[in-house]
């Protein structure tokens, strides 16, 4: 049985052509480029390389890209970092509803520390309101922290409208562009953000290596002490063959963009309309045209997530899911309550993440199987029971 | 996602005893969406005995296995004897639950001891 993966939100499989340029880092240019040495000045020159093409795509100078281990650290450094440099300018953070738990858990654990954190609510799309931005912003607001888009629902939030709001005050503004970047155009000046957040391998480079954009006179202290590197903003002998990867994977990304997200974007809504066409009580989940061109979250009314996974998975179909009945909580995902769905619901819908690799054929497949798995499981549900006994739906 | 012993995926695959029964002696339901598991077991009852079970669940996998086990179990069994089925028996009788799924069989077992109750209140209407 062929598989299909549909879960390239999660993480994307490295490109051959990323890996090509990475393995010689490996071997023949191992040196440390923090050395004085030839072997060393080769490996450095390649990370400044590395380094000026990240920054180009972004419209960025070269040294204001600090190459880090993935989005956590990126998102940990912008937060913590921004906080601690700017504590006595004051203690008031804003952030969304909806963020990655890699900030929402850098935002919790800040408030701990004294901080002051507004938590904007989104709407039934997930979308931020620049005005709510604006009106939660006081004298102590020192961080405005707003993911650029959505990692379940695939919402593209307007970053630009909220750059401007925070340059008007110079409140320092970060965007997690985590899940954009690679699949939709990202310039830093564009978007007007003094932070931004990206990793690797979530568009076809390596696990373990990402960046934070650092605008130029934007104040941050360091997460991580110890050697000069990186200007001193992170400590720690560089992972070059990571560096050289991430900037392979963003120049392959970049080219092929304009191409790839509107082939991904076909898929995308073929994908969408099939599968509401073809079952009953399915929603789509995220804005109707502002969202990722690889992103499709569906409500399966009735059933929960981690069965409809494991029966897609019976098919070989990989897909996630916001139920999170793995979790200790029990809670399902925080960004399916936020834009307002019940918990039934919430933990009935599936994230199918599209990406590179992905073809016609996938999509007609998961279209063909679904229908049949949803039946099978509603047949199973005393909800489903419940509803149409209640002639609430009778079919 | 959660790995499964092959007792727990076959019984999820092929569930045992779905639906409910029209003329149930006893139905119980226990759960709750905001957990994202609801289970809801039926039972027919004669002479004190089990002759016939059924279960309906919105759940993930193990929630869904548990319910097709726990009707296999207490099928042919007295009351009394059902009512010992703890819900370590059922997860054992999977071949294990991830730890995280524990919860699942403890759902099981309280159905089955709310349709017990169901019953009973209903004999001494009678």
């Amino acid at each position: 049985m062929k598989r299909i993966y549909l879960d390239y939100a999660a993480t994307t499989p490295a490109d051959p052509r990323v890996i090509d340029e990475m393995l010689p880092f490996f071997t023949e240019h191992f040196g440390n480029p923090s050395s004085v040495h030839s072997f060393g000045q080769e490996t450095k020159s390649a990370v400044e390389a590395a380094r000026e093409t990240v920054s180009g795509l972004l419209g960025a100078a070269p040294d204001e890209i600090v190459f880090v281990s993935g989005a956590t650290e990126a998102n940990n450094t912008a937060l913590k970092g921004t906080a601690f440099a700017k504590r006595d300018k004051g203690n008031h953070i804003i952030t969304s509803a909806i963020e990655h738990h890699s900030v929402s858990e850098t935002v919790a654990a800040l408030k701990k520390e004294g901080f002051r954190i507004t938590n904007l609510p989104v709407d039934r799309y997930g979308m931020v309101d620049p005005d709510d931005v604006k009106k939660a912003i006081d004298e102590k607001t020192i961080l405005i922290s707003i993911m650029h888009a959505n990692n379940e629902i695939g919402t593209i939030q307007p970053i630009a409208e909220i750059g401007k709001i925070a340059r008007e005050r110079s409140i320092t503004f970060h965007t997690d562009a985590v899940q954009s970047l690679g699949h939709i155009p990202v310039n830093v000046d564009d978007l007007d953000v003094d932070l931004l957040s990206g990793s690797s391998h979530k568009f076809y480079g390596p696990k373990g290596v990402g960046f934070l954009y650092v605008r130029k006179g934007t104040k941050l202290t360091a997460l991580l002490f110890g050697g000069d590197q990186e200007k001193r903003r992170r400590a720690g002998t560089h992972n070059t063959p990571g560096i050289v990867g991430t900037a392979a994977a963003a120049r392959i990304a970049h080219e092929s963009m304009a191409e790839e997200s509107v082939r991904e974007a076909v898929l995308r809504d073929r994908l969408i309309k099939g599968i509401t066409g073809a079952v009953q009580d399915a929603s789509l989940n995220g804005h109707p045209t502002m969202r990722l061109p690889n992103n499709a979250n569906i409500s399966f009314h009735f059933i929960e997530g981690e069965s409809i996974l494991l029966s897609l998975d019976m098919e070989g179909i990989a897909a996630s899911s916001g139920s999170a009945c793995t979790s200790s909580t029990l809670e399902p995902s925080h960004v399916l309550l936020a834009i307002g769905l019940s918990h039934e619901v919430a933990h009935g819908s599936i994230r199918f993440s599209l990406g590179r690799w992905t073809t016609d054929e996938d999509v007609a497949r998961v279209i063909e199987v679904l229908p049949g798995i949803v039946s099978r499981l509603r047949v199973m549900s005393p909800l489903f029971a419940e509803r149409t006994s209640h002639g609430i739906v009778q079919r | 996602m959660e790995s499964y012993s092959d007792k727990v995926m076959d019984h999820f695959r092929k569930p045992r005893n779905v639906g409910a029964i029209d003329d149930a002696d006893g139905v119980g339901k226990e759960g709750n969406p905001m957990c994202g598991d609801i289970m809801e077991l039926s039972i027919k009852v004669k002479d004190d005995t089990i002759i016939d079970a059924k279960f309906r669940t919105f759940g993930c996998g193990a929630a869904i296995a548990t319910s097709s086990m726990i009707t296999e179990m207490i099928k042919g069994k007295s009351i009394q004897d059902a009512l010992k089925i703890s819900n370590r028996a059922v997860a054992e009788a999977l071949d294990g639950l991830p730890a995280k799924k524990m919860h699942c069989s403890v759902l099981a077992a309280d159905a089955l001891k709310k349709a017990v109750d169901d019953y009973r209140e209903h004999r001494k209407a009678l």
